[in-house]
Protein backbone atom coordinates (compact mmCIF):
# COMPACT_ATOMS: atom_id res chain seq x y z
CA UNK A 1 0.00 0.00 0.00
CA UNK A 2 1.23 3.16 -0.85
CA UNK A 3 2.46 5.84 2.25
CA UNK A 4 -0.06 7.52 3.41
CA UNK A 5 0.20 10.94 4.69
CA UNK A 6 -1.96 12.07 7.15
CA UNK A 7 -1.44 15.96 7.77
CA UNK A 8 -2.77 18.50 10.90
CA UNK A 9 -3.68 21.99 10.20
CA UNK A 10 -0.31 24.06 9.80
CA UNK A 11 2.00 21.74 8.76
CA UNK A 12 4.03 22.04 6.18
CA UNK A 13 3.70 19.94 2.91
CA UNK A 14 6.83 19.29 1.08
CA UNK A 15 5.27 18.80 -2.96
CA UNK A 16 9.09 18.40 -4.65
CA UNK A 17 8.43 21.48 -6.11
CA UNK A 18 11.32 23.78 -4.72
CA UNK A 19 13.38 21.38 -6.66
CA UNK A 20 12.63 22.64 -9.82
CA UNK A 21 12.55 25.96 -10.84
CA UNK A 22 9.45 27.78 -12.35
CA UNK A 23 7.26 24.33 -11.47
CA UNK A 24 3.31 25.25 -11.30
CA UNK A 25 1.04 23.37 -9.08
CA UNK A 26 -2.13 23.23 -8.20
CA UNK A 27 -3.45 23.46 -4.94
CA UNK A 28 -6.80 21.45 -4.25
CA UNK A 29 -8.95 21.92 -1.00
CA UNK A 30 -7.36 21.96 2.06
CA UNK A 31 -3.90 23.44 0.69
CA UNK A 32 -2.92 27.01 1.21
CA UNK A 33 -0.03 28.42 0.13
CA UNK A 34 2.12 30.61 2.66
CA UNK A 35 4.64 32.60 0.79
CA UNK A 36 6.64 30.03 -0.62
CA UNK A 37 5.66 27.11 1.58
CA UNK A 38 2.68 24.83 0.81
CA UNK A 39 0.59 24.26 4.44
CA UNK A 40 -2.47 22.02 4.96
CA UNK A 41 -5.22 23.48 6.37
CA UNK A 42 -7.66 21.02 7.52
CA UNK A 43 -7.00 17.79 8.41
CA UNK A 44 -6.83 14.72 6.81
CA UNK A 45 -4.89 12.79 4.31
CA UNK A 46 -2.75 14.48 1.23
CA UNK A 47 -3.32 13.10 -1.86
CA UNK A 48 -1.70 14.10 -5.04
CA UNK A 49 -2.20 13.05 -8.88
CA UNK A 50 0.48 15.01 -11.10
CA UNK A 51 0.88 18.47 -10.32
CA UNK A 52 -2.68 18.92 -8.44
CA UNK A 53 -2.19 18.34 -4.69
CA UNK A 54 -5.01 18.40 -2.39
CA UNK A 55 -6.29 17.05 1.03
CA UNK A 56 -9.08 14.61 1.95
CA UNK A 57 -10.21 16.01 5.07
CA UNK A 58 -13.71 14.52 6.91
CA UNK A 59 -16.13 17.26 8.43
CA UNK A 60 -19.56 17.23 8.96
CA UNK A 61 -20.23 21.67 8.15
CA UNK A 62 -20.52 21.83 4.21
CA UNK A 63 -18.82 24.82 2.35
CA UNK A 64 -20.70 25.18 -0.79
CA UNK A 65 -18.55 24.50 -3.94
CA UNK A 66 -19.72 25.24 -7.60
CA UNK A 67 -20.68 21.93 -9.43
CA UNK A 68 -21.65 19.96 -6.37
CA UNK A 69 -25.15 18.04 -6.08
CA UNK A 70 -26.46 18.51 -2.78
CA UNK A 71 -29.95 17.42 -0.95
CA UNK A 72 -31.40 20.59 0.28
CA UNK A 73 -35.03 21.50 2.33
CA UNK A 74 -36.99 24.56 1.49
CA UNK A 75 -37.50 26.70 4.04
CA UNK A 76 -38.77 29.81 2.45
CA UNK A 77 -40.49 30.72 -0.71
CA UNK A 78 -39.60 34.14 -1.68
CA UNK A 79 -41.16 36.18 -5.27
CA UNK A 80 -38.23 35.13 -7.22
CA UNK A 81 -37.36 31.91 -5.65
CA UNK A 82 -36.90 29.55 -3.10
CA UNK A 83 -34.64 29.62 -0.39
CA UNK A 84 -33.12 26.29 1.04
CA UNK A 85 -30.98 24.86 3.45
CA UNK A 86 -28.13 23.24 2.06
CA UNK A 87 -26.73 22.63 5.57
CA UNK A 88 -24.01 25.48 4.88
CA UNK A 89 -23.60 29.04 6.65
CA UNK A 90 -26.02 30.48 4.59
CA UNK A 91 -29.58 29.43 2.87
CA UNK A 92 -29.11 28.76 -0.49
CA UNK A 93 -31.37 30.00 -3.67
CA UNK A 94 -33.13 27.72 -5.87
CA UNK A 95 -34.71 30.04 -8.58
CA UNK A 96 -38.07 29.35 -9.28
CA UNK A 97 -37.70 28.72 -13.26
CA UNK A 98 -34.85 26.46 -12.46
CA UNK A 99 -36.43 23.15 -13.02
CA UNK A 100 -37.20 20.61 -16.18
CA UNK A 101 -39.78 22.33 -18.27
CA UNK A 102 -40.31 25.37 -16.49
CA UNK A 103 -41.95 28.65 -17.80
CA UNK A 104 -43.67 31.53 -16.31
CA UNK A 105 -47.07 30.43 -17.05
CA UNK A 106 -45.85 26.43 -15.59
CA UNK A 107 -43.68 26.39 -12.38
CA UNK A 108 -43.20 23.70 -10.25
CA UNK A 109 -44.94 24.75 -6.68
CA UNK A 110 -42.82 23.31 -3.38
CA UNK A 111 -44.00 23.32 0.18
CA UNK A 112 -41.93 24.55 2.78
CA UNK A 113 -39.97 20.77 3.98
CA UNK A 114 -39.75 19.83 0.82
CA UNK A 115 -36.73 18.05 0.26
CA UNK A 116 -34.96 19.15 -3.34
CA UNK A 117 -31.84 17.67 -5.10
CA UNK A 118 -29.67 20.70 -6.88
CA UNK A 119 -26.56 21.39 -8.26
CA UNK A 120 -24.79 24.14 -6.70
CA UNK A 121 -24.40 27.13 -9.41
CA UNK A 122 -23.08 30.18 -7.70
CA UNK A 123 -20.73 29.33 -4.75
CA UNK A 124 -18.13 32.18 -3.58
CA UNK A 125 -17.55 33.49 0.35
CA UNK A 126 -19.70 37.17 -0.75
CA UNK A 127 -23.04 36.05 -2.00
CA UNK A 128 -25.45 33.70 -0.67
CA UNK A 129 -24.91 30.65 -2.68
CA UNK A 130 -27.50 29.48 -5.89
CA UNK A 131 -28.56 26.02 -6.53
CA UNK A 132 -30.64 24.53 -9.42
CA UNK A 133 -32.84 21.85 -9.82
CA UNK A 134 -32.01 20.71 -13.62
CA UNK A 135 -29.25 20.96 -16.11
CA UNK A 136 -29.07 24.40 -17.31
CA UNK A 137 -27.02 23.41 -20.34
CA UNK A 138 -29.25 20.43 -21.85
CA UNK A 139 -32.32 21.58 -19.90
CA UNK A 140 -33.03 18.38 -18.39
CA UNK A 141 -33.95 17.24 -14.96
CA UNK A 142 -31.00 14.63 -14.72
CA UNK A 143 -32.46 13.30 -11.38
CA UNK A 144 -32.56 16.97 -9.72
CA UNK A 145 -35.47 17.97 -8.53
CA UNK A 146 -38.61 17.00 -5.63
CA UNK A 147 -37.40 14.14 -3.79
CA UNK A 148 -40.68 12.58 -2.73
CA UNK A 149 -41.25 9.69 -0.11
CA UNK A 150 -37.90 7.53 1.37
CA UNK A 151 -36.08 8.90 4.07
CA UNK A 152 -33.24 11.43 4.17
CA UNK A 153 -30.82 11.53 7.04
CA UNK A 154 -27.20 13.42 7.74
CA UNK A 155 -23.65 11.40 7.38
CA UNK A 156 -20.42 13.02 7.03
CA UNK A 157 -18.98 14.80 4.33
CA UNK A 158 -16.19 12.69 3.79
CA UNK A 159 -18.61 9.84 3.67
CA UNK A 160 -20.94 11.01 1.26
CA UNK A 161 -18.25 11.88 -1.14
CA UNK A 162 -17.01 8.34 -0.95
CA UNK A 163 -20.47 7.21 -1.66
CA UNK A 164 -20.89 8.90 -4.92
CA UNK A 165 -17.82 7.66 -6.98
CA UNK A 166 -20.46 4.74 -7.91
CA UNK A 167 -17.39 2.23 -6.94
CA UNK A 168 -19.11 2.28 -3.19
CA UNK A 169 -18.41 -0.86 -1.47
CA UNK A 170 -21.94 -0.80 0.41
CA UNK A 171 -23.97 0.13 -2.47
CA UNK A 172 -23.00 -2.80 -4.71
CA UNK A 173 -23.06 -5.05 -1.91
CA UNK A 174 -27.08 -3.60 -0.98
CA UNK A 175 -28.00 -3.75 -4.58
CA UNK A 176 -27.62 -6.82 -5.36
CA UNK A 177 -30.37 -8.31 -3.13
CA UNK A 178 -32.60 -5.43 -2.39
CA UNK A 179 -33.65 -2.40 -5.10
CA UNK A 180 -33.43 1.01 -3.51
CA UNK A 181 -32.91 4.24 -5.05
CA UNK A 182 -30.34 6.70 -3.61
CA UNK A 183 -29.56 10.54 -3.79
CA UNK A 184 -26.13 11.76 -2.37
CA UNK A 185 -25.51 15.18 -1.60
CA UNK A 186 -21.85 16.26 -0.61
CA UNK A 187 -22.94 18.30 1.93
CA UNK A 188 -23.20 15.28 3.92
CA UNK A 189 -27.44 14.18 3.33
CA UNK A 190 -28.61 11.12 1.65
CA UNK A 191 -32.02 10.00 0.55
CA UNK A 192 -33.16 6.77 0.18
CA UNK A 193 -36.00 4.84 -0.54
CA UNK A 194 -36.49 1.62 -0.69
CA UNK A 195 -39.80 -0.72 -0.48
CA UNK A 196 -41.44 -0.43 2.52
CA UNK A 197 -40.16 1.55 6.19
CA UNK A 198 -38.09 -1.60 7.38
CA UNK A 199 -36.26 -1.98 4.09
CA UNK A 200 -35.46 1.58 4.16
CA UNK A 201 -34.31 1.60 7.47
CA UNK A 202 -32.15 -1.20 6.46
CA UNK A 203 -30.20 0.63 4.07
CA UNK A 204 -30.14 4.04 5.91
CA UNK A 205 -28.40 2.07 8.66
CA UNK A 206 -26.11 0.06 6.24
CA UNK A 207 -25.02 3.20 4.73
CA UNK A 208 -24.49 4.97 8.08
CA UNK A 209 -22.19 2.01 9.68
CA UNK A 210 -19.75 1.95 6.48
CA UNK A 211 -18.17 4.62 6.90
CA UNK A 212 -15.29 3.42 8.66
CA UNK A 213 -15.31 -0.28 7.28
CA UNK A 214 -13.53 -1.55 4.10
CA UNK A 215 -15.10 -3.06 0.98
CA UNK A 216 -15.00 -6.67 2.81
CA UNK A 217 -16.21 -5.40 6.16
CA UNK A 218 -18.96 -3.78 4.38
CA UNK A 219 -19.89 -6.62 2.34
CA UNK A 220 -20.37 -8.61 5.41
CA UNK A 221 -22.25 -5.93 7.36
CA UNK A 222 -24.49 -5.85 5.15
CA UNK A 223 -25.23 -9.82 4.65
CA UNK A 224 -25.83 -9.67 8.82
CA UNK A 225 -28.35 -7.00 8.11
CA UNK A 226 -29.77 -8.05 5.40
CA UNK A 227 -30.04 -11.83 7.47
CA UNK A 228 -31.78 -10.61 10.23
CA UNK B 1 -30.26 26.10 12.57
CA UNK B 2 -31.23 22.80 14.05
CA UNK B 3 -32.94 23.31 17.01
CA UNK B 4 -35.55 26.28 15.71
CA UNK B 5 -35.74 25.05 11.65
CA UNK B 6 -38.53 22.13 11.35
CA UNK B 7 -37.47 18.75 9.67
CA UNK B 8 -38.04 18.55 6.10
CA UNK B 9 -41.25 16.54 5.00
CA UNK B 10 -40.33 13.26 3.67
CA UNK B 11 -38.36 13.24 7.13
CA UNK B 12 -41.22 13.36 9.41
CA UNK B 13 -43.72 11.91 7.43
CA UNK B 14 -41.21 8.69 6.70
CA UNK B 15 -40.77 8.67 10.75
CA UNK B 16 -44.73 8.51 11.46
CA UNK B 17 -44.86 5.96 9.32
CA UNK B 18 -42.61 3.91 10.33
CA UNK B 19 -43.09 4.67 13.99
CA UNK B 20 -46.73 3.22 13.04
CA UNK B 21 -45.53 -0.30 12.26
CA UNK B 22 -43.62 0.11 15.63
CA UNK B 23 -39.93 0.72 13.64
CA UNK B 24 -37.39 3.62 14.68
CA UNK B 25 -35.33 5.02 11.72
CA UNK B 26 -32.19 4.05 13.79
CA UNK B 27 -33.59 0.64 13.99
CA UNK B 28 -33.85 0.20 17.95
CA UNK B 29 -37.11 -0.75 19.79
CA UNK B 30 -39.14 1.85 21.18
CA UNK B 31 -37.82 1.14 24.31
CA UNK B 32 -34.32 0.90 23.82
CA UNK B 33 -31.54 3.46 24.90
CA UNK B 34 -28.74 4.44 22.31
CA UNK B 35 -25.62 3.21 23.03
CA UNK B 36 -23.98 4.80 26.63
CA UNK B 37 -20.74 5.26 26.95
CA UNK B 38 -19.20 6.86 30.21
CA UNK B 39 -16.16 8.31 30.69
CA UNK B 40 -14.79 9.59 33.96
CA UNK B 41 -11.42 11.52 34.26
CA UNK B 42 -8.55 12.63 33.60
CA UNK B 43 -8.82 15.33 36.11
CA UNK B 44 -11.53 14.77 38.76
CA UNK B 45 -14.86 15.78 38.41
CA UNK B 46 -14.81 15.18 34.80
CA UNK B 47 -17.50 13.41 32.99
CA UNK B 48 -17.74 12.50 29.48
CA UNK B 49 -21.01 11.03 28.39
CA UNK B 50 -21.99 9.71 24.61
CA UNK B 51 -25.41 8.92 24.34
CA UNK B 52 -25.67 7.45 20.32
CA UNK B 53 -24.69 11.07 19.15
CA UNK B 54 -25.26 12.84 21.87
CA UNK B 55 -22.37 14.15 23.61
CA UNK B 56 -21.89 16.11 26.56
CA UNK B 57 -18.89 17.35 28.88
CA UNK B 58 -19.84 17.79 32.93
CA UNK B 59 -17.07 19.55 35.09
CA UNK B 60 -17.23 19.86 38.51
CA UNK B 61 -14.93 22.84 40.26
CA UNK B 62 -14.95 23.69 43.59
CA UNK B 63 -14.22 26.97 45.60
CA UNK B 64 -14.38 28.58 48.91
CA UNK B 65 -16.87 31.53 49.66
CA UNK B 66 -18.93 33.24 52.43
CA UNK B 67 -22.64 31.80 52.45
CA UNK B 68 -25.60 33.03 51.54
CA UNK B 69 -26.81 35.15 54.77
CA UNK B 70 -29.79 32.84 55.37
CA UNK B 71 -28.34 29.73 54.74
CA UNK B 72 -25.19 30.05 57.47
CA UNK B 73 -24.26 26.26 57.71
CA UNK B 74 -25.00 25.07 54.26
CA UNK B 75 -22.88 24.75 50.93
CA UNK B 76 -23.41 26.36 47.50
CA UNK B 77 -24.03 23.97 44.11
CA UNK B 78 -24.17 25.95 41.05
CA UNK B 79 -25.44 24.95 37.79
CA UNK B 80 -24.48 26.24 34.03
CA UNK B 81 -24.81 24.45 30.85
CA UNK B 82 -23.25 25.70 27.61
CA UNK B 83 -25.11 24.96 24.18
CA UNK B 84 -22.72 26.69 21.36
CA UNK B 85 -22.87 25.67 17.58
CA UNK B 86 -20.01 23.46 18.24
CA UNK B 87 -23.33 21.20 19.14
CA UNK B 88 -25.49 21.96 15.96
CA UNK B 89 -25.57 25.01 13.51
CA UNK B 90 -27.62 27.52 14.46
CA UNK B 91 -27.28 27.65 18.07
CA UNK B 92 -25.51 30.70 19.14
CA UNK B 93 -26.25 32.64 22.14
CA UNK B 94 -27.93 31.96 25.11
CA UNK B 95 -31.09 30.35 23.80
CA UNK B 96 -33.88 29.12 25.63
CA UNK B 97 -32.85 25.76 25.78
CA UNK B 98 -29.54 26.02 27.47
CA UNK B 99 -31.52 27.97 30.25
CA UNK B 100 -34.04 25.52 30.72
CA UNK B 101 -31.38 22.54 30.75
CA UNK B 102 -29.55 24.30 33.48
CA UNK B 103 -32.53 25.07 35.65
CA UNK B 104 -33.65 21.45 35.03
CA UNK B 105 -30.41 19.80 36.02
CA UNK B 106 -30.71 21.90 38.58
CA UNK B 107 -34.08 21.61 40.16
CA UNK B 108 -33.61 17.70 39.85
CA UNK B 109 -29.94 17.78 41.52
CA UNK B 110 -30.91 20.79 44.59
CA UNK B 111 -34.64 19.87 45.09
CA UNK B 112 -33.79 16.35 45.65
CA UNK B 113 -30.94 17.02 47.53
CA UNK B 114 -28.54 14.89 45.97
CA UNK B 115 -25.53 16.22 47.22
CA UNK B 116 -25.14 17.14 50.99
CA UNK B 117 -25.02 20.92 51.39
CA UNK B 118 -24.54 20.93 54.86
CA UNK B 119 -21.25 18.56 54.33
CA UNK B 120 -19.97 21.41 52.18
CA UNK B 121 -19.99 24.02 55.26
CA UNK B 122 -16.30 24.67 56.52
CA UNK B 123 -16.77 27.73 59.17
CA UNK B 124 -20.49 28.32 60.01
CA UNK B 125 -21.46 31.64 58.41
CA UNK B 126 -18.14 32.56 56.94
CA UNK B 127 -16.39 30.04 55.02
CA UNK B 128 -18.36 27.32 52.63
CA UNK B 129 -17.71 25.42 49.86
CA UNK B 130 -19.06 26.29 46.27
CA UNK B 131 -19.05 23.79 44.28
CA UNK B 132 -19.96 24.47 40.40
CA UNK B 133 -21.13 22.23 37.36
CA UNK B 134 -20.66 23.50 34.27
CA UNK B 135 -22.05 21.55 31.14
CA UNK B 136 -20.59 21.64 27.85
CA UNK B 137 -23.06 20.22 24.79
CA UNK B 138 -20.13 19.02 22.28
CA UNK B 139 -22.69 17.55 20.35
CA UNK B 140 -26.83 17.72 19.55
CA UNK B 141 -28.30 14.14 18.67
CA UNK B 142 -31.17 14.63 20.75
CA UNK B 143 -32.10 14.00 24.37
CA UNK B 144 -29.46 16.64 26.08
CA UNK B 145 -31.38 16.19 29.13
CA UNK B 146 -30.88 12.27 30.05
CA UNK B 147 -27.30 12.49 28.92
CA UNK B 148 -26.78 15.94 30.94
CA UNK B 149 -28.17 14.27 34.35
CA UNK B 150 -25.92 11.33 33.76
CA UNK B 151 -22.93 13.54 33.01
CA UNK B 152 -23.84 15.79 36.29
CA UNK B 153 -24.33 12.82 38.87
CA UNK B 154 -20.87 11.07 37.39
CA UNK B 155 -18.86 13.95 37.52
CA UNK B 156 -20.28 15.40 41.16
CA UNK B 157 -19.48 11.60 41.84
CA UNK B 158 -15.92 11.38 40.70
CA UNK B 159 -14.87 15.17 42.10
CA UNK B 160 -12.78 15.14 44.79
CA UNK B 161 -12.45 18.39 47.10
CA UNK B 162 -9.89 19.14 48.85
CA UNK B 163 -9.56 18.38 52.80
CA UNK B 164 -10.15 20.67 55.69
CA UNK B 165 -9.15 20.48 59.29
CA UNK B 166 -11.06 22.99 61.54
CA UNK B 167 -9.46 23.62 64.88
CA UNK B 168 -11.82 26.62 66.53
CA UNK B 169 -11.96 29.60 64.49
CA UNK B 170 -9.54 28.19 61.82
CA UNK B 171 -10.35 26.03 59.01
CA UNK B 172 -7.11 24.82 57.28
CA UNK B 173 -7.42 23.85 53.64
CA UNK B 174 -5.14 21.01 52.56
CA UNK B 175 -3.23 21.09 49.28
CA UNK B 176 -3.37 18.01 47.39
CA UNK B 177 -0.40 17.28 47.97
CA UNK B 178 -0.31 17.11 51.76
CA UNK B 179 -3.66 15.04 52.15
CA UNK B 180 -5.79 12.73 49.56
CA UNK B 181 -8.84 14.92 48.36
CA UNK B 182 -12.32 14.01 49.90
CA UNK B 183 -14.96 13.19 47.73
CA UNK B 184 -18.34 15.06 47.97
CA UNK B 185 -21.16 13.81 50.07
CA UNK B 186 -23.81 12.07 47.40
CA UNK B 187 -26.93 11.10 49.11
CA UNK B 188 -28.24 9.80 46.24
CA UNK B 189 -28.25 9.74 42.13
CA UNK B 190 -30.85 11.09 40.38
CA UNK B 191 -31.31 9.96 36.94
CA UNK B 192 -33.60 11.90 34.13
CA UNK B 193 -35.47 9.52 31.63
CA UNK B 194 -37.08 10.82 28.72
CA UNK B 195 -40.16 9.79 26.44
CA UNK B 196 -41.43 11.12 23.14
CA UNK B 197 -45.02 11.05 22.48
CA UNK B 198 -46.30 10.83 18.81
CA UNK B 199 -50.47 11.00 18.73
CA UNK B 200 -51.80 7.86 20.06
CA UNK B 201 -50.30 5.44 21.72
CA UNK B 202 -47.34 5.98 19.81
CA UNK B 203 -43.68 6.27 22.47
CA UNK B 204 -40.69 6.13 22.41
CA UNK B 205 -37.83 6.10 24.83
CA UNK B 206 -34.59 8.69 24.40
CA UNK B 207 -35.56 10.39 21.89
CA UNK B 208 -33.17 11.16 18.74
CA UNK B 209 -32.85 14.91 16.97
CA UNK B 210 -35.17 14.02 14.45
CA UNK B 211 -37.57 12.37 17.11
CA UNK B 212 -37.37 15.32 19.02
CA UNK B 213 -38.19 17.72 16.44
CA UNK B 214 -41.14 15.40 15.09
CA UNK B 215 -42.80 14.52 18.57
CA UNK B 216 -45.84 15.87 19.98
CA UNK B 217 -45.14 16.54 23.17
CA UNK B 218 -41.95 15.35 25.81
CA UNK B 219 -42.04 13.71 29.34
CA UNK B 220 -39.39 13.43 31.36
CA UNK B 221 -39.18 11.45 34.86
CA UNK B 222 -36.28 11.74 37.16
CA UNK B 223 -35.64 8.24 39.41
CA UNK B 224 -32.82 7.18 41.60
CA UNK B 225 -31.89 3.92 42.61
CA UNK B 226 -34.08 3.90 45.56
CA UNK B 227 -37.16 3.60 42.91
CA UNK B 228 -37.72 7.28 44.39
CA UNK B 229 -39.07 9.66 41.74
CA UNK B 230 -37.07 13.06 42.42
CA UNK B 231 -39.19 15.06 39.86
CA UNK B 232 -41.30 14.41 36.70
CA UNK B 233 -40.94 17.71 33.61
CA UNK B 234 -44.11 18.03 31.15
CA UNK B 235 -43.46 21.78 29.32
CA UNK B 236 -46.54 21.63 26.83
CA UNK B 237 -47.50 19.52 24.20
CA UNK B 238 -50.30 17.58 23.81
CA UNK B 239 -51.89 15.87 26.81
CA UNK B 240 -50.94 12.68 28.25
CA UNK B 241 -53.23 10.59 30.20
CA UNK B 242 -52.57 8.61 33.86
CA UNK B 243 -52.11 5.68 32.59
CA UNK B 244 -49.31 6.95 29.75
CA UNK B 245 -47.32 8.41 32.78
CA UNK B 246 -47.72 5.29 34.94
CA UNK B 247 -46.37 2.97 31.92
CA UNK B 248 -43.50 5.64 31.53
CA UNK B 249 -42.67 5.25 34.97
CA UNK B 250 -42.53 1.48 35.21
CA UNK B 251 -40.38 1.79 32.02
CA UNK B 252 -38.14 4.05 33.68
CA UNK B 253 -37.38 2.21 37.04
CA UNK B 254 -35.66 -0.50 34.96
CA UNK B 255 -33.47 1.75 32.26
CA UNK B 256 -32.37 3.83 35.79
CA UNK B 257 -31.12 0.40 37.16
CA UNK B 258 -29.01 -0.22 34.12
CA UNK B 259 -27.95 3.38 33.90
CA UNK B 260 -26.84 3.56 37.34
CA UNK B 261 -24.66 0.40 37.19
CA UNK B 262 -22.82 1.92 34.05
CA UNK B 263 -21.73 4.66 35.87
CA UNK B 264 -20.57 2.87 38.45
CA UNK B 265 -18.41 0.74 36.16
CA UNK B 266 -17.14 3.94 34.51
CA UNK B 267 -16.04 5.40 38.11
CA UNK B 268 -14.26 2.01 38.74
CA UNK B 269 -12.59 2.06 35.48
CA UNK B 270 -11.43 5.63 36.24
CA UNK B 271 -9.70 5.26 39.19
CA UNK B 272 -8.59 1.47 38.56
Amino acid sequence: MADVKVVLPGDVVDTGAAAQEGAVLRLGPGLVQASERTSAAVAGVLHSDGDVWWVAGNRRRYVPAEGEPVVGVVVARHGEGYRVDIGSAHDALLPLLAFEGATKRNKPSLAVGTVVYGRVVVANSFMDPEIECYNSHTGKSEGYGELTGGFMFKCSLGLARRLIGSKAPVLAALGSDLPFEVAIGVNGRVWVSAEGPEKTVLVANAIRNSEYLDAKQCRQMVKELLDR
Amino acid sequence: MVAEIEPSNVESAFLLQALGKGIRVDGRGIHDYRRLRISCGPAAGMAEVHLGQTRVLARVSCEVTRPFPDRATEGIVQFSAELSSLAAPGLEGKTAQEVAIARMVERVIRQSRAVDTEALCILAGEKVWLVRLDLHFLDHGGNLMDAASIAAIAALKHFRRPDVTVDGENAIIHSVRERNPVPLSIHHSPICVSFGFFGGDLVVLDPSLLEEQTQQSSFTVTLNAHREICALNKAGGAPLSPKQIQRCIQIALVKVDEVNEKIQDALKASTA
